[in-house]
C-alpha cells in the first residue's frame, strides 16, 4: 500500500524577502538614515515629486535616491542635477523592488560614500500598483502616489497598496478641472480600508500641498532619528 | 509576474525541507494558503510552478492551493464580516474602516505529503 506523510512547514512565502528587509533597514538604523519606500502606478509623478523634494529639502537634510523605475538613465540624469547620489537598480523585467535588489543599492552606497553622512535614502520603486505593496525593501515607511487622471476607483480595486501605505498623495491635483475628480471619493475609498494613512494633495506644477508633504519627511526623518538614537544607546 | 518570485522563494523553502532529510523522501504534494487579499493569482502561480519545476526534483509535484477569504473584524459592531473586495471594504453595518483583517492576508507553504520510497526521485536540479 502507498503510504504518504505529512510534513508541517508553515513558512511564509515571503519570509526570505522579510528577513532582507529586516536587514536592510538595521544597516539604515546604525547608520541614522530613513528610508521612503515610493510606489505608484507607472506616469503618477514619483520621479517629478522626487526633483521637488531634492531642490527643497537638500539644505535640510543629505539625501540619496536608489532609483529602481527606470527604464532609462533619463529618469537618473533629471535626479543627478541635484547634486545627490542616485544609485540605479538593475531590475530587468521586474515589476517590483525586492529586498534584494535594494540591498545592492546600500551596498553602492556603503562603499562609494560615507553613509553615516546621510539623513534620508528615498527608494523610487518600479512603477505598478500591485506587486511592490508586497515587497517590503527595508523602508521606515511606505508613500503611494495616485494621480488624479487614474480615478477615484483605484484604492478599491488595488486596495494592499492603498491598506499598506503611511502617506498617499494625490498628485497632479492642478489637472482636477479637466478629468471629473471627486476628491471627497478618493478619500472615503482610501479610508475605507486605512483610517491612518496621510492624505496630501499635491501639484508638482503648481507647488500646491508640496509644503505639507516636505513636512511630512521632515516630520518622518525626525522622530526616526530619535529612536534610532534611542536603539543605538540601548544596544551600547 | 511577482509569482515567479513567490514560486522561486517557495521552490528554495521545499528544497531546504528535501535536503535536511537523510532518506531523501519523495514529495507527492504541496499545499499552500494564499490569502484572497493579496497580490498573488493561483492560477498564475501554479503555472510559475509548473514551468521552474521541469526536470527538477519537484518536476509533477502537485500544488493544492486553498484561498481563504478576507475577513475582517468590526471593532464597533463587535462582530465579522465579509469585505467585498473591490466594492466595499467598511463595515457594512457602521461603515467603520476595515481595520483588523482576520483571514485573507496569507501566504505560506502550510505542509508536504511524501512518501518515504524515492524510487523515482530523478535528480535534484538546481
Amino acid at each position: 500500500m502507498h503510504q504518504t506523510f505529512d510534513a508541517a512547514l508553515e513558512i511564509d512565502l515571503l519570509h526570505a524577502n522579510q528577513e532582507g528587509a529586516d536587514h536592510n533597514r538595521q544597516h539604515f538604523d546604525r547608520w541614522g538614515i530613513t528610508c521612503l519606500n515610493i510606489m505608484s502606478s507607472p506616469g503618477a509623478g514619483k520621479t517629478v515629486l522626487l526633483e521637488q523634494t531634492l531642490k527643497s529639502l537638500k539644505t535640510r537634510f543629505k539625501m540619496a535616491v536608489i532609483e529602481g523605475d527606470m527604464t532609462t538613465e533619463l529618469d537618473a540624469d533629471r535626479l543627478r542635477k541635484y547634486d545627490v547620489p542616485v544609485i540605479p537598480i538593475n531590475t530587468g523585467r521586474s515589476c517590483h523592488l525586492d529586498s534584494k535588489m535594494v540591498a545592492g543599492g546600500i551596498h553602492t552606497l556603503e562603499h562609494n560614500y560615507e553613509p553615516t553622512d546621510f539623513d534620508l535614502v528615498l527608494v523610487e520603486n518600479v512603477g505598478n500598483l500591485v506587486c511592490p505593496a508586497e515587497f517590503e525593501v527595508g523602508e521606515h515607511a511606505k508613500v503611494a502616489l495616485l494621480s488624479v487622471t487614474e480615478g477615484e476607483d483605484k484604492p478599491l480595486k488595488y486596495p494592499v497598496m492603498f491598506q499598506e501605505a503611511d502617506c498617499l498623495l494625490i498628485t497632479k491635483t492642478d489637472l482636477a478641472p479637466y478629468v471629473d475628480i471627486d476628491f471627497d471619493r478618493i478619500t472615503k475609498n482610501v479610508r475605507q480600508m486605512n483610517s491612518e494613512v496621510i492624505i496630501i494633495f499635491v501639484s508638482a506644477k503648481t507647488g500646491i500641498g508640496l509644503e505639507e508633504w516636505f513636512d511630512w519627511v521632515t516630520n518622518v526623518v525626525q522622530e526616526n532619528q530619535i529612536q534610532q538614537t534611542k536603539q543605538l544607546a540601548v544596544q551600547g | 509576474m511577482h509569482e515567479t518570485d513567490m514560486t522561486k522563494a517557495l521552490i528554495l523553502t521545499v528544497k531546504d525541507w528535501y535536503n535536511s532529510q537523510p532518506e531523501k523522501p519523495k514529495i507527492e504534494k504541496i499545499h499552500l494558503i494564499v490569502g484572497q487579499f493579496t497580490c498573488v493569482e493561483p492560477m498564475s502561480l501554479r503555472f510559475a510552478f509548473d514551468i521552474q519545476t521541469r526536470h527538477t526534483f519537484l518536476e509533477g509535484v502537485e500544488l493544492a492551493i486553498e484561498e481563504t477569504p478576507l475577513i475582517a473584524f468590526c471593532h464597533t459592531c463587535q462582530q465579522e464580516y465579509q469585505p467585498q473586495i473591490g466594492l466595499q471594504y467598511s463595515c457594512p453595518n457602521c461603515n467603520s474602516p476595515m481595520e483588523d483583517i482576520r483571514s485573507g492576508r496569507e501566504l505560506k507553504i502550510d505542509r508536504l505529503e511524501y512518501s518515504p520510497n524515492n524510487n523515482s526521485v530523478l535528480s535534484l536540479g538546481d
